[in-house]
């Protein structure tokens, strides 16, 4: 080996504690890069391998009743490879002991098959015998909510009429990913569940003999599932069509989607922070070698090294660390990647897991870790090398100090010598003095963006469902209704309001954009609906003209005054034309609102509605629950606190996870920058506090010089941190913006309170273990040593 | 005999300057120096604390660039070399030898040899120039683990381990006691015949004047005085 790489090794060994701090960040970020991005690699991996092995459809539609015969018809359009007929229905579900209502979403599956598409995996049991009409599959989750196995019976109110089943099988299902009822937001699993059962006696019940009201299809490689739903939507017209829609509209896949989105801004923002921190303390750390190692470096000069093997020199230093770190991040990162993805099969329940690690993943961990703390770095080894060999060889000279801004502005009189000492140290490194400046507030930072979200979340729950959303029950129909049935809801002992709405799924369109949404007609002066404007206060719903949700308005870029298309897609499917008059501040998914009336008039039908919003007397809630589910006209109920409840629960453990690691990266982050720079800081200036001591200052009187440095630096840090995080939970927010919900910029004093908390705690912290490295100069070596 | 009659000029300086900005005060090092060094010979600067030896030196050396003036080592002008001609001229042509030693502390006396030769076009084995300065037994102990006097042999051998084509020694004995420092003269006085290397070397003690071809005197900047000796004594003969 070459004498100058020997030099390296040893060098490398000397200071290997230090090494090995910096190689455990590095450690760090690779590692949650790696993990996070292989996970994400393998959701996606798995989703498609799923999706392809269980043929999950490309196009879907329902439609009223339309005869088997259809079905041959459309098979024949051209592009569509797979046609599966379907009876599906909503039911209302018992579950023993559990009084609350329960939403089935029952579907037909071919005796003994898996189906033909969507088609569903076994987990555990067998599959419907053929002939039985008493048998049905449970999707997993509702399944384990309710602790039901193979073998256990349950009581389904199918088409009015009570019917006991027997589960025989655990499934998972392609179309089922994600499992939402009609209507919520967030999966509730104890209250919504999807069955299957034989086709014939589910069409029996539902008069389909013959007949189907669901349609999906597989289309071959290479068509446009937009021109196969406009022949599909011409065809099921006369039917009951309600519109087909592709498979990115589709319910499960689309959230799914949305929520991997959210992860890739995750994956990214935490790995670039601990890269930036890694590449902070390798300045530091290199910064002081080199300055250490300067005569050596003149004397490598002197020798006929030239400035670029100098340079390479500490580069291979530093990259020697980060190697050091890139491979244990590297298998840590896989580790626990493959363990989280494991959590995340369980969590969206995919029946398998195919971990795929992409060698892009692994070069550009690599390539970011490396270049970023060669960057980190390089300023100090430049510095070292630019120093002409005759000057680097002499002691380093006594540094340049002058007055500081503030002495000159002539407030000198008011600092003692000690803060006159800490004043012009800052301001003569301000390059040093900013970098610590910014770690520190990036850690400040950091820490915010844990508790904006949880404040956000509040925020959105209290607009959304105590603001605008003010019901305890929301019912749903089986179809449109007369209004008059809002009468024999209000006999109901214990519902002491209710309001109709009606609902129609609906393709908006603006210009070349479109949006495939439902339509609200609801009541203008609601009690338990309100709309809201910016300001949160209740809008009035003007007799004519639609409402937008503000984030609906940004998709379409539409404006008030505008006219927009409104393709329904259910009965005669009219388009309609409606000016928008306004838009409504709104945190969680996308509609238009009109007034009931004119949206009924629109649709050239009575007053109808397909719901009602309930206000319940509490004491009253089971009796109300079991009268709705003795109404057949009632297909589900959502209940207000368990939808809130179900949102939480939803975001909940993400949430808790989030603010974890980023308390403790906050915490890491800023102890190891305030603790680095002060340990160098007191190497460098060893010799003078030493001195110090020795003309009679006391211990105490030595730390004010390095501990008042750090408090000024960590009181400067702290608004900038404040201003920072404030930047990064916009970003965020911005970055989280779907159509399924929007997160609010909302940070509470708390939020700033606890960043800068925790970031005055670590300062202590390391101030103490400064205080007591103090104790430990030693005065006499110090004034014998050279330099 | 002079031997500087018939021999080639290595190094031509003329009105050479070196003028330090501390603050507000300049320091003059070196106040206009009209210089020449022949091929082959041993020179000695003499001069007290200050008066610009190791300044003129690291210049010659092309450590340090001049402020004003003109300095040529055979066809190399030092004055307008780049960075990297300046790296090459060194790393070919120099060999120096450090007021303050400048060891690596983390590489043994063997290993800080080797890392001028592994660099050098004919250098001679690393275990040759440690012999030459009579450390043959502590090739292995670090820059920690020698003395000052032991720190500086090894300072000595890497300078003459290239086979350098000049040799510049700032206070080459400087720690030394008389035994041991007629032990390191000796070996530079070898290289010096042996090889033909021009030398030159600086010193406090007069006595070490006697083995040069020539003395050069500096005092504040400024050559007070060259004179040539008619002999050169061997080392063993100085009056320490
Ligand atoms: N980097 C520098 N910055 C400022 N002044 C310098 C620098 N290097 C040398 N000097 C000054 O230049 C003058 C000449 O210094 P030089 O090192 O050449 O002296 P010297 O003759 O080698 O002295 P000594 O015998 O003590 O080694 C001195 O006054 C010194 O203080
Ligand atoms: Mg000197």
């Amino acid at each position: 080996m070459r004498a100058i790489d020997i030099k390296l090794w040893r060098e490398l060994w000397g200071m290997r504690m230090q090494a090995l701090a910096i190689a455990l960040v590095i450690v760090s970020g690779v590692s949650i890069f790696i993990m996070s991005l292989s996970t994400l690699d393998s959701l996606y991996e798995s989703r498609e391998v799923y999706y392809r092995n269980h043929h999950f459809a490309h196009v879907f539609a329902s439609l009223k009743r339309a005869p088997l015969s259809l079905a041959k018809h459309i098979e024949e359009i051209p592009g569509v490879d797979k046609v599966e007929t379907r009876v599906v229905a909503l039911v209302n579900i018992d579950v023993m002991g559990f009084p609350d209502p329960v939403t089935g979403h029952l579907l037909s599956l071919p005796d003994n098959s898996r189906g033909l598409l969507n088609q569903v995996y076994l987990h555990n049991g067998r599959l419907i015998e053929p002939g039985q009409d008493n048998e049905i599959l449970l999707s997993k989750e509702f399944a384990n909510a309710h602790g039901l196995k193979p073998g256990d019976k349950l009581r389904a109110t199918i088409n009015g009429r009570s019917k006991k089943l027997t589960i025989v099988g655990i499934t998972l299902s392609p179309e089922f990913i994600y499992q939402i009822a009609p209507g919520a937001l967030f999966p509730d699993y104890k209250r919504y569940g999807v069955l299957w059962m034989a086709r014939k006696p589910l069409a029996t019940a539902y008069d389909m003999d013959g007949a189907f009201n669901d349609v999906t299809l597989t289309l071959s490689k290479g068509t446009n599932p937009e021109d196969i739903i406009d022949r599909l939507d011409d065809m099921l017209k006369s039917y009951g069509g309600k519109g087909a829609y592709a498979r990115k509209d589709q319910f499960s896949n689309r959230f799914l989607s949305e929520e991997l989105k959210q992860q890739e801004t995750i994956a990214t923002i935490f790995p670039v922070i601990f890269f930036g921190v890694a590449a902070f303390l390798l300045n530091v750390v290199i910064s002081r070698l080199i300055s250490l190692e300067r005569e050596q470096i003149a004397g490598l000069k002197a020798f006929g090294y030239s400035d670029l093997a100098v340079g390479l020199h500490y580069i291979k230093l530093v990259l020697m660390i980060v190697g050091l770190g890139l491979i244990g991040g590297l298998f840590l990162g896989i580790w626990l990647g493959k363990g989280l993805s494991n959590i995340y099969m369980v969590f969206y329940s995919l029946p398998f897991m195919l971990y795929t690690l992409k060698p892009q993943v692994i070069l550009a961990a690599a390539f970011i870790s490396m270049g970023v703390s060669v960057i980190g770095t390089l300023y100090a080894v430049r510095g070292a090398i630019k120093l002409p060999p005759a000057q680097a060889m002499r002691p380093e000279p006594p540094a340049v100090y002058r007055a500081t801004l503030l002495e000159r502005l002539g407030l000198q009189s008011r600092f003692s010598q000690p803060t006159r000492m800490i004043l012009r140290h800052v301001e003569r490194r301000p390059f040093k003095t900013m970098l610590t400046t910014l770690g520190i507030a990036m850690a400040c930072g950091i820490m915010m963006t844990g508790s904006f979200q949880e404040s956000a979340i509040d925020y959105m729950v209290e607009v959304q469902y105590s603001m605008s959303q003010r019901e305890d029950l929301i019912a749903n129909f089986t179809e449109p209704t007369s209004d008059r049935s809002l009468y024999s809801l209000q006999g109901i002992q214990g519902i002491e309001h209710a309001e109709g709405f009606r609902s129609v799924p609906a393709r908006l369109r603006f210009e070349h954009r479109f949006y495939r949404t439902s339509v609200e007609g609801i009541e203008p002066n609601g009690d338990l609906l309100r709309l809201l404007d910016t300001e949160l206060r209740p809008i009035q719903l003007p007799d004519n003209g639609v409402i937008l949700t503000d984030y609906l308005a940004e998709i379409l870029h539409i404006q008030p005054g505008d006219r927009l298309t409104i393709e329904v897609l259910e009965g005669n499917r009219p388009t309609l034309e409606v000016q928008v008059v306004g838009t409504t501040k709104q945190y969680l998914g996308v509609t238009a609102y009109l007034q009931r009336r004119a949206l009924n008039q629109l649709l050239k039908e009575g007053n109808a509605i397909s719901g009602a919003y309930l206000r319940v007397d509490k004491r009253y809630e089971d009796t109300v629950y079991a009268k709705l589910k003795e109404m057949p006209r009632v297909a589900g109920v959502i209940i207000h606190d368990t939808a809130i409840q179900a949102f939480y629960d939803t975001l909940a453990e993400t949430i808790l996870f989030y603010t974890f690691i980023t308390t403790l990266l906050g915490a890491t982050i800023s102890f190891g920058v305030v603790y680095n720079s002060m340990r160098i800081a007191l190497s460098e200036r060893n010799r003078e506090l030493a001195s110090l001591r020795v003309l009679g200052f006391t211990r105490g009187e030595v730390a004010y010089i390095l501990l008042g440095e750090l408090a000024l630096l960590t009181l400067i840090a702290i608004p900038i941190g404040l201003t920072i995080g404030y930047g990064l939970c916009a970003y965020m927010a911005f970055e989280f913006d779907t159509d399924l919900y929007r997160i609010p910029l909302v940070l509470g004093q708390n939020a700033y309170a606890f960043a800068a908390t925790v970031v005055i705690v670590s300062a202590l912290v390391s101030g103490y273990m400064i205080w007591r490295n103090l104790a430990h100069l030693d005065m006499v070596a110090v004034l014998k040593s050279k330099e | 005999m002079s031997q500087s009659d018939n021999k080639n000029v290595v190094f031509h300086a003329e009105g050479l300057t070196k003028t330090y900005q501390m603050g507000e005060v300049q320091v003059h090092a070196l106040r206009g120096i009209d210089l020449d060094l022949y091929q082959g010979e041993l020179v000695v600067m003499l001069g007290p604390s200050g008066s610009g030896k190791s300044t003129l030196l690291n210049i010659l050396g092309g450590l340090d660039s001049a402020t004003s003036g003109n300095v040529t080592y055979m066809d190399h002008n030092l004055v307008m070399a780049s960075e990297k001609e300046l790296t090459e001229y060194r790393r070919y042509h120099v060999g120096f030898v450090f007021q303050f030693y400048n060891l690596i502390p983390s590489l043994t006396a063997l290993e800080n040899i080797a890392v001028v030769t592994e660099i050098s076009r004919n250098p001679m084995k690393p275990e040759d120039a440690l012999a030459l300065v009579g450390l043959s037994e502590r090739l292995h102990h670090f820059p920690a683990q020698l003395s000052g006097g032991e720190q500086q042999r090894v300072a000595i051998a890497r300078a003459i381990a290239k086979n350098p084509d000049v040799l510049l020694c700032d206070e080459p004995t400087g720690a030394l006691d008389s035994k041991t420092g007629i032990v390191v003269l000796e070996a530079l006085q070898r290289v010096n015949e042996e090889m033909g290397t021009t030398t030159a070397v600086i010193t406090h003690n007069a006595g070490i004047a006697m083995m040069a071809d020539r003395v050069i005197h500096l005092a504040d900047g400024k050559i007070t005085e060259v004179h040539s000796n008619e002999s050169r004594l061997r080392p063993k003969e100085l009056t320490w």
